[in-house]
């Protein structure tokens, strides 16, 4: 196998271009990196990871501090909030938030939540740091690409961030933008230069998650060491390259949709809009559907759902069972159902438009399906719980998180039951009761899942062990911040609360449920502060955590048989080969309680089973 | 203001560097042994795993208990008190399953910390155990989806076959507006080019079921009756949502969606069920549709045939007939109609 070690990263961009390689190389240390070939152009896959998580760590607390601010506003809608106006100028004047920014607020956080952190946060970070590493391949198939698609996100990112100072306000339909109130500037004035900058913003994000995920599928299928069969695959790759594909297939379909968005605001095209009236004059645009749009959005939006969730759930499995010193439980059925998900997730979208109007007959195909969903996701609840019995656990802070992703994977699974009914979504359909539902099962399991990966891969990327006791603390805190902020919810659903709506103060029988809103917002303070000690631990620890061993957490996968330092090509020396799979913890006969992938069967006669040859 | 901002992020990075370091100064103390250190936050969070199991479903009982007077109160259509039958056998099923599976979770958890003298069970595969937890949520499941697809059928068919009371319920930007078909059962045409001052629906006077349509910015059903809604919108898309009446469909500029349901309760009745007098039934607008969303909402009432079909009788016609009306009204159905005209054409 001959990868591009790219030994001179800043002319990595040539390499391709000149067909070499330089094959397996010894070198130890890095020549001639200055800052622009270190940080800037740098094709190295790991250097990519960690722009990727640095960068969704400062969008995940710009879109937490958006959510602090609508939380405050639902809770006590007469209050002048502090600082508002120093914070957010006009939108907050005199500490009033401004019903339109509100909208912006909800729609921003949405996006970036979806899109940059748990998209590109998650993936683009833990698929860049662990395919090469635990594949044993030196970097990606091709760095270059690898290198764009970080930038493409950065750039994307940008963009979004000019969209909240535009004069007439970000986009504000809420994070499908549905239009037609995404495409008229006079339904809304985010629907102006706001929404124009958040399409061009997303035309960015899907080419680097194209670029991202072509990368991913190609490394590893193609660039697997010897003896790393695809039944030896950590669950990690497993689930970042079921969710490359998914990317592949599905971010397309929203570009479509999106430019088909561009050419009705722009172009005075009807995809989307027929029939309209608007601000005293009927509109020259007929014979288009609104309901198209849903379809080609849903069509990303719900494989979107499983592309977060999938890493959280691989880097979970790998993370439970190396700190449970057991074997993950139902390796293949594990595979086998995320296979599953991913499929039925491109047959599911229409469960998000049970009341639009489709067909009701379209509509119980897509409940028949939906409800499927909850057959394979119940077998990895399962074998997770089975993985813990008669384990021996160790309580890392990455364990914590582990375990409080399977918990919120439970607990929002089964109120998506309810909604994928369609007969019982009609009453609970847009409102707080979907709230709910989303950020337990899809937003709290995969931020759960993303800390699991940063606690335990921590040392991997920066040499250094971060804080453990800090990192309990910031568990604990989040864990009940979540659930004390998602629980109650459910019932603010369930009265019939509708989502997206400014103040519930002209609606006298939702009074009696301003109790449960000051709930909601004082847990969500709580574990908005608590990430404010993972900030700290985790700067705090890149400077000056304790020096991390080769293999701290004792685990068998190929990443900790890399040397500490830092190495383009990560092996000094041949790339290690594997001989079996990565889940022997715990085996009998065996003087430790871990086989590192790399040991053969020739030098463990004593744990042998008649199983493994 | 600011400088009160600045001292509070000051104060607590520096609180968290006196923690940091307090923890390194701890495992200094303790010999640097990791591994006594590691002991001893296995004990506190199984501990912890174990007081989370307990005191969150303490909580999670005491606020179902609490809340549940705040919950809606009994349907007031029939179809509704179905899909809350409905929901409420899902929840026995939801629940049963939420509490094993969180037990069972938290319990392991909690039991098997690590001990360095014992091993794990090296169990890695199971067929049997497999197959017992694909084919229980299979069978649950199938049972789920066939009673909520009959239900849905229930609700769904209506909507094909019957001949209700037509209500158009017009969706814009931000109020709603109920059109009655009147005494010939039939809602006329709208066109939204014809939209004017004076005719905000949009209505086609050459219809020759418009000259009776009756338009209100009130809701007002007759108890008993199979309803109709015929919803449109002629902006960006609403939602007309019923929560008391289990009663949701989008309103869909360019196209016409429906939802029929009979309501039960009249009003007063519900003011009784509730213990309120003050009780007055409401539709919300449930999907975002620009900065007033939030305020977008029509009064609802429902009473008995006789009081419904009074009310009717006292509202406007869409087109007020000439002579009846005052003379300023009828000058403008004439400019109405001329911009119909020119319209159509």
């Amino acid at each position: 196998m001959e990868v591009n070690p790219n030994k001179h990263i800043a002319h990595s961009a040539h390499a391709d271009a000149h067909g070499h390689a330089h094959g397996h190389h010894d070198h130890d240390h890095d020549h001639d990196d200055n800052f622009w070939s270190k940080y800037i152009f740098t094709t190295d896959h790991k250097m990519i990871a960690k722009q990727f998580l640095n960068t969704a760590i400062f969008m995940a607390f710009l879109a937490m501090f958006m959510s602090l601010i609508f939380r405050m506003q639902l809770a006590w809608p007469d209050a002048k909030i502090p600082f508002l106006q120093d914070m957010i100028g006009k939108w907050g004047k005199d500490g009033k938030l401004d019903p339109g920014f509100y909208l912006a607020l909800v729609t921003i956080h949405g996006t970036i939540m979806v899109f940059f952190v748990l998209t590109g946060g998650l993936s683009g970070t833990f698929s860049n740091l662990l395919i090469p590493l635990q594949v044993g391949a030196r970097d990606m198939a091709s760095g270059f690409l690898n290198a764009l698609s970080f930038w493409f996100f950065a750039l994307s990112s940008v963009v979004m961030l000019v969209s909240l100072g535009v004069e007439s306000g970000p986009a504000s339909g809420g994070w499908t933008v549905y239009p037609p109130l995404s495409a008229l500037p006079q339904a809304i004035p985010g629907s102006g230069l706001g929404m124009t900058l958040w399409l061009v913003s997303m035309v960015f994000f899907i080419a680097s998650s194209l670029l991202g995920g072509i990368n991913y599928i190609s490394t590893i299928l193609n660039l697997r060491t010897k003896g790393m069969s695809m039944t030896r695959l950590p669950l990690t790759i497993w689930a970042f390259f079921i969710t490359a594909i998914l990317g592949v297939l599905s971010f397309p379909v929203l570009l479509a949709a999106a430019l088909l968005l561009v050419f009705d605001r722009s172009f005075g095209t009807s995809f989307y809009l027929s029939d309209i009236f608007i601000d005293g004059a009927p509109l020259d645009h007929a014979g288009g559907s609104p309901i198209l749009y849903q379809h080609l959005f849903w069509f990303l939006g719900h494989p979107e759902v499983y592309i977060v969730l999938l890493p959280a759930l691989g880097l979970t499995s790998e993370v439970i069972s190396v700190n449970a010193r057991k074997p993950i439980f139902g390796y293949k059925a594990m595979i086998g159902s995320m296979l599953v998900i991913a499929f039925l997730s491109f047959i599911v979208w229409g469960h998000h438009m049970f009341v639009t109007g489709m067909n009701p007959f379209l509509g119980s195909v897509f409940v028949f399906t939906t409800l499927l969903v909850a057959i394979p996701s119940a077998v990895k609840v399962f074998n997770y719980i089975t993985t813990l019995w008669r384990g021996n656990i160790q309580f890392t802070p990455q364990m914590l998180f582990g375990i409080g992703l399977v918990s919120t994977f439970i607990t929002g699974g089964l109120t998506g039951i309810i909604l994928g009914d369609s007969a019982l979504d009609i009453n609970v359909h847009d409102t707080y009761f979907v709230v709910a539902h989303f950020h337990i099962v899809m937003g709290s399991s995969a931020i759960f899942g993303m800390f699991a990966g940063v606690y335990h891969w921590f040392p991997r990327m920066y040499g250094r062990m971060m804080n453990k006791p800090l990192g309990y603390i910031h568990f604990w805190l989040t864990l009940i911040g979540l659930y004390g902020t998602f629980f109650p919810m459910h019932f603010l659903g369930l009265a019939g609360l509708p989502r997206r709506y400014y103040a519930f103060t002209s609606y006298e029988a939702f009074d009696t449920l301003i109790n449960i809103n000051h709930i909601v917002t004082v847990f969500a303070i709580i574990g908005g502060l608590a990430q404010f000690i993972f900030l700290f631990n985790f700067y705090y620890s890149i400077k000056y955590g304790k020096k991390s061993v080769q293999n701290p957490w004792k685990s068998n996968t190929l990443e900790w048989t890399a040397p500490v330092e830092h190495l383009h090509g990560n092996w000094p020396g041949a790339i290690p080969e594997v001989h079996r799979w990565p889940y022997d913890y715990g085996k009998p006969g065996a003087p430790d309680d871990f086989i590192p992938q790399t040991v053969p069967f020739s030098e463990t006669p004593e744990s042998n089973t008649p199983h493994d040859h | 203001m600011n400088i009160l901002l600045i001292l509070a992020v000051v104060f607590g990075t520096l609180v968290l560097v006196r923690l940091a370091n307090v923890a390194a100064i701890a495992s200094k103390l303790s010999g640097e042994n990791e591994e006594a250190e590691q002991e001893s936050a296995n004990r506190w969070n199984s501990i912890g795993m174990l007081t989370f199991l307990i005191v969150g479903l303490i909580t999670m009982f005491y606020l179902i208990n609490a809340y549940a007077p705040l919950m809606l109160p009994v349907s007031a259509s029939e179809h509704g008190v179905a899909i809350d039958e409905l929901m409420n056998i899902n929840w026995i099923v939801l629940f049963i399953t939420f509490l094993i599976t969180q037990i069972l979770l938290f319990f392991f958890a909690f039991k098997y910390k690590f001990n360095k003298n014992r091993r794990s069970f090296y169990f890695h595969d199971n067929n049997k155990l497999e197959a017992i937890w694909t084919v229980i949520p299979t069978i649950v499941l199938a049972s789920l989806i066939v009673t909520g697809l009959q239900e849905w059928n229930d609700i769904t068919n209506k909507s094909d076959k019957m001949e209700g009371l037509k209500i158009q319920i017009y969706a814009k930007q931000f109020d709603f507006t109920a059109r009655y078909a009147g005494d010939d059962k039939n809602l006329a045409r709208t066109n939204f080019r014809l939209i004017n001052d004076v005719n905000p629906l949009g209505v086609d006077s050459l219809d020759k079921y418009a000259a009776d349509d009756i338009i209100s910015k009130e809701l007002v059903m007759p108890k008993g009756a199979e309803i109709e809604l015929v919803i449109n919108s002629r902006d960006v898309i609403h939602s007309v949502y019923l929560p008391h009446f289990r009663v949701q469909m989008n309103a869909v500029p360019g196209m016409t969606t429906r939802f029929s349901f009979k309501p039960t309760m009249t009003t007063a009745e519900m003011q009784k069920e509730t213990k309120n007098p003050k009780f007055e039934y409401v539709m919300l607008c449930n999907k975002v549709c620009g900065v007033a969303h939030y305020n977008m909402k029509m009064p609802v009432r429902v009473v008995e045939m006789a009081e419904y079909q009074e009310w009717l009788k006292a509202q406007p016609l869409v087109f007020p007939v000439a002579g009846e009306s005052t003379a300023g009204a009828s000058t403008a159905t004439a400019e109405a109609s001329a911009t119909m005209t020119s319209g159509t054409n």
